[in-house]
């Protein structure tokens, strides 16, 4: 019963993409190498290619987000795809339909293609496991448990600068426990092969039998991220110190907080990274934030190129042709 | 109507009694006449060949949900009880989070009439030890005791005011009633819906940690010290929690737990993929936890094991984990697991049977669980090699929600006596 993957098909290829877990080195390759493909296409001046005319996507976002739904959007318009984005979180739900009634009701509109995103842990499984044969599912990120496309679009950002992932050390540092987008990174830099990944956080912010993913723990930033080829900076919500997790932001800066001061125990030439949106002075101050070491603006038009590639490579693989 | 019926040359496993052989059993209408020989005169209306089969008294169930008052969409008492028959189980405590809950005579009357109604087993009712289950003031236990509950419980609400659950079990205390503790910290358990480990770190479940069960059960031992109260922890699931038992259990042995027996099958790793028919509370645990639990209920730390029955329409399943209700739909299962069990070499079978009748009854404090001369005739006969499989076409609850669907068992009831009568016969010839 556990060993079906419902990420794959019965040729082993990919039809949904709901997290980064118990998928080979080739398949992830295989989305960045795609992704490479499609990152010149931005830059042309006709923007799109048929790859996946006639096909329609929905946008299902049960949680409000503004850049991840926009570059899904932009993603979809330049594979030719049409695009309907749906902002549920206030409409059906709280009129006491059901996940399930939602969905039966767009499978009526004959969509291709559901990118979720969803506050609880394991909406898009859900979905992907109730949802009419040919469908695929994307996870635009569910509670706090998976954001793939995230987590690639950020291994994309760090191929494009170091090329391989074997040698390199990476440092994720900050609020783990509430983090879908540490989750998924972890599991993809250990599948492509990082030599050592690092997460770097108060006790308070971290899950239980963290190392059983494969990770370095430390609680000092200092020696977290002495000698490290990648910092990703992990964004840090407010709400945070309500629940007696931190004391303060002050006393987080002042820890965990990423200076040009701090940057210099790492490589020389690593670079920072950040999901986004940053809380300057409380992850890292403006300098190392617009700093010539800092990708995060990358990783934002990045984004699109591998919400093409994972789109491209699932519709083709769940049935739906794309020619 | 006199009825008398023998059941002829079963292996009779009665633990309260000592008694495992092969003989033959007397029933004259609701009552055990005679084990072996037959009184004189006595000529039996019905015989149960028994051969090759197990004996034992009906089992008792010390959590079952049938969802009536309230959730019949779930379940009702006629069928839930139907269920239970099918399982060997003649006694059934339910807990008093119904819909109203059962913190009055009225609710208790309502839900032993249904059950004498339907007729396929005998519902014990677990009183609310607050009213409401809202943990602020306290149920008239005297009266819930008087009207038939055997106990006084908070079911899935623990009382978080440490004050009034002195008082609450202080007031029980004063009239001999036993407390069903479900122990929880709800602080340390906040919005947690599965263990917190491995699993929750991998699927991003919020975790409820070990110590929410432990600092309760602390809590309670300490409180049972104090006020004098018996208690009864309901549905333990952590190894720490054992060994706190079996401590205290040495200063006081009139206390008592149970185990689901879920929590001796599964652990957080069943969780895989978001399994909601595994989301239940408290939680799945670790391989170690259930190595500990079935420890300590084969060395008698634990002295019941109950299906905590928890019946759900499909519905209630089908949503993103922590949306979906929680429990699992076990009266069908009870009696294979447990047996497994034996056959996983846990527990002696005359052990296991203890768990599930002398010890149970010993706990609600019942002349139940047992088949001296005199007894009630509550009587389970299983077929202990007899192979089945659970499939959702051949459960009996009207919940099908259980992870433990396809499983295959040995063993399996082929008739069931409740206070004399045949309330189950398995169809297919043999």
């Amino acid at each position: 019963m556990h060993s079906h993957n419902i990420q794959l098909d019965r040729e082993g290829r990919l039809r949904h993409f709901l997290t980064t877990e118990d998928l080979s080195r080739e398949i992830l390759t295989e989305i960045l190498d795609t992704a490479e493909s499609f990152a010149g296409v931005s830059e042309r001046s006709v923007k799109k290619v048929p790859l996946c005319r006639g096909k329609v996507v929905a946008n299902l976002f049960f949680e409000t987000s503004t850049r991840t739904r926009t570059t899904f959007e932009l993603a979809a318009k330049r594979l030719s795809a049409d695009v309907l984005s749906l902002n549920i979180s206030a409409s059906s739900t709280s009129k006491g339909e059901t996940l399930l009634d939602t969905l039966r009701n767009l499978e009526a509109m004959h969509c291709d293609m559901f990118v979720v995103r969803h506050n609880e842990s394991g909406a898009a499984h859900f979905i992907a496991n109730h949802a009419a044969p040919g469908v695929a599912v994307i996870n635009a990120g569910d509670g706090r448990h998976a954001h793939p496309t995230q987590a690639m679009l950020d291994m994309f950002t760090i191929r494009r600068h170091k090329k391989e992932f074997v040698g390199l050390r990476v440092a994720i540092v900050g609020d783990i426990l509430h983090s879908r987008v540490a989750r998924s990174q972890i599991i993809a830099l250990n599948t492509l092969g990082t030599s050592e990944v690092r997460v770097i956080a108060p006790r308070t912010l971290l899950p239980a039998e963290l190392r059983m993913m494969g990770v370095h723990v430390y609680h000092d930033l200092d020696e977290g991220i002495k000698d490290v080829d990648v910092i990703i900076m992990l964004r840090l919500q407010k709400e945070r110190m309500q629940g007696a997790l931190l004391p303060s932001e002050y006393e987080y800066f002042r820890l965990y907080g990423l200076t040009e001061e701090r940057l210099q125990v790492a490589k020389p030439d690593a670079i920072v990274m950040h999901p986004g949106p940053i809380n300057r002075g409380v992850e890292m101050d403006s300098e190392v934030a617009d700093g010539p070491r800092s990708v995060i603006l990358e990783q934002v038009s990045n984004g699109i190129a591998v919400r093409m590639a994972v789109m491209s490579i699932t519709m083709s693989n769940s049935g739906g042709q794309a020619k | 109507m006199n009825q008398a019926i023998t059941i002829s040359n079963g292996r009779l496993i009665d633990p309260a009694n000592d008694i495992d052989e092969i003989t033959d059993l007397h029933i004259l209408n609701d009552l055990v006449i005679a084990i072996g020989q037959p009184p004189r005169g006595f000529s039996a209306d019905l015989t149960i060949d028994a051969s090759n089969r197990i004996i034992c008294p009906g089992l008792i169930d010390l959590s079952a949900k049938t969802r009536e008052p309230g959730q019949e969409q779930k379940g009702t008492i006629a069928s839930e009880t139907a269920a239970a028959a099918s399982g060997g189980i003649t006694t059934l405590c339910c807990p008093p989070n119904t819909d109203p809950v059962i913190d009055s005579v009225a609710v208790v009357e309502l839900v032993q009439h249904k059950a004498k109604e339907a007729g396929f087993a005998r519902i014990l009712p677990v009183g609310a030890m607050t009213k409401g289950l809202k943990g602020e003031t306290l149920s008239e236990m005297a009266a819930l005791k008087e009207a038939g509950c055997i106990a006084v419980g908070n079911a899935s609400h623990p009382i978080g005011n440490t004050l009034i659950q002195r008082r609450a079990m202080e007031y029980a205390a004063t009239f001999g009633i036993t407390t069903f503790l479900r122990s929880e910290d709800r602080h340390l358990k906040n919005n947690g819906c599965v263990h917190e480990g491995r699993i929750s770190t991998l699927l991003g479940l919020p975790g409820i940690p070990e110590a929410a069960e432990a600092v309760a059960v602390a809590r309670d031992l300490a409180l049972a010290e104090q006020t004098g109260a018996r208690i009864h922890f309901r549905g333990l699931s952590t190894g720490i929690a054992t060994r706190m038992i079996s401590e205290a259990w040495r200063h006081n042995p009139a206390h008592s737990a149970d185990v689901a027996i879920y929590h001796l099958f599964l652990t957080e790793n069943d969780l895989d993929g978001f399994n909601s028919d595994c989301h239940v509370l408290p939680p799945l645990r670790t391989t170690t936890d259930r190595e500990l639990l079935r420890q300590a209920l084969a060395n008698g730390v634990i002295n019941a094991i109950c299906s905590d029955h928890q019946p759900h329409e499909p519905e209630a399943k089908m949503s993103p984990f922590q949306s979906t209700a929680t429990g699992i739909s076990g009266l069908d299962s009870l009696l294979g697991l447990t047996l497994k069990l034996v056959q996983e070499g846990v527990m002696p079978l005359s052990d296991a049977i203890a768990r599930l009748t002398s010890g149970p009854a010993k706990i609600i404090g019942l002349p139940l669980g047992q088949l001296s001369v005199g007894a009630t005739a509550d009587v389970c006969i299983f077929d202990p090699d007899q192979p089945w499989q659970l499939l959702a076409d051949n459960m009996h609850s009207k919940g099908h929600n259980t992870p433990f669907l396809g499983w295959e068992f040995t063993g399996q009831v082929t008739h069931t006596l409740f206070e004399g009568n045949l309330v189950y016969q398995r169809d297919s010839k043999t």
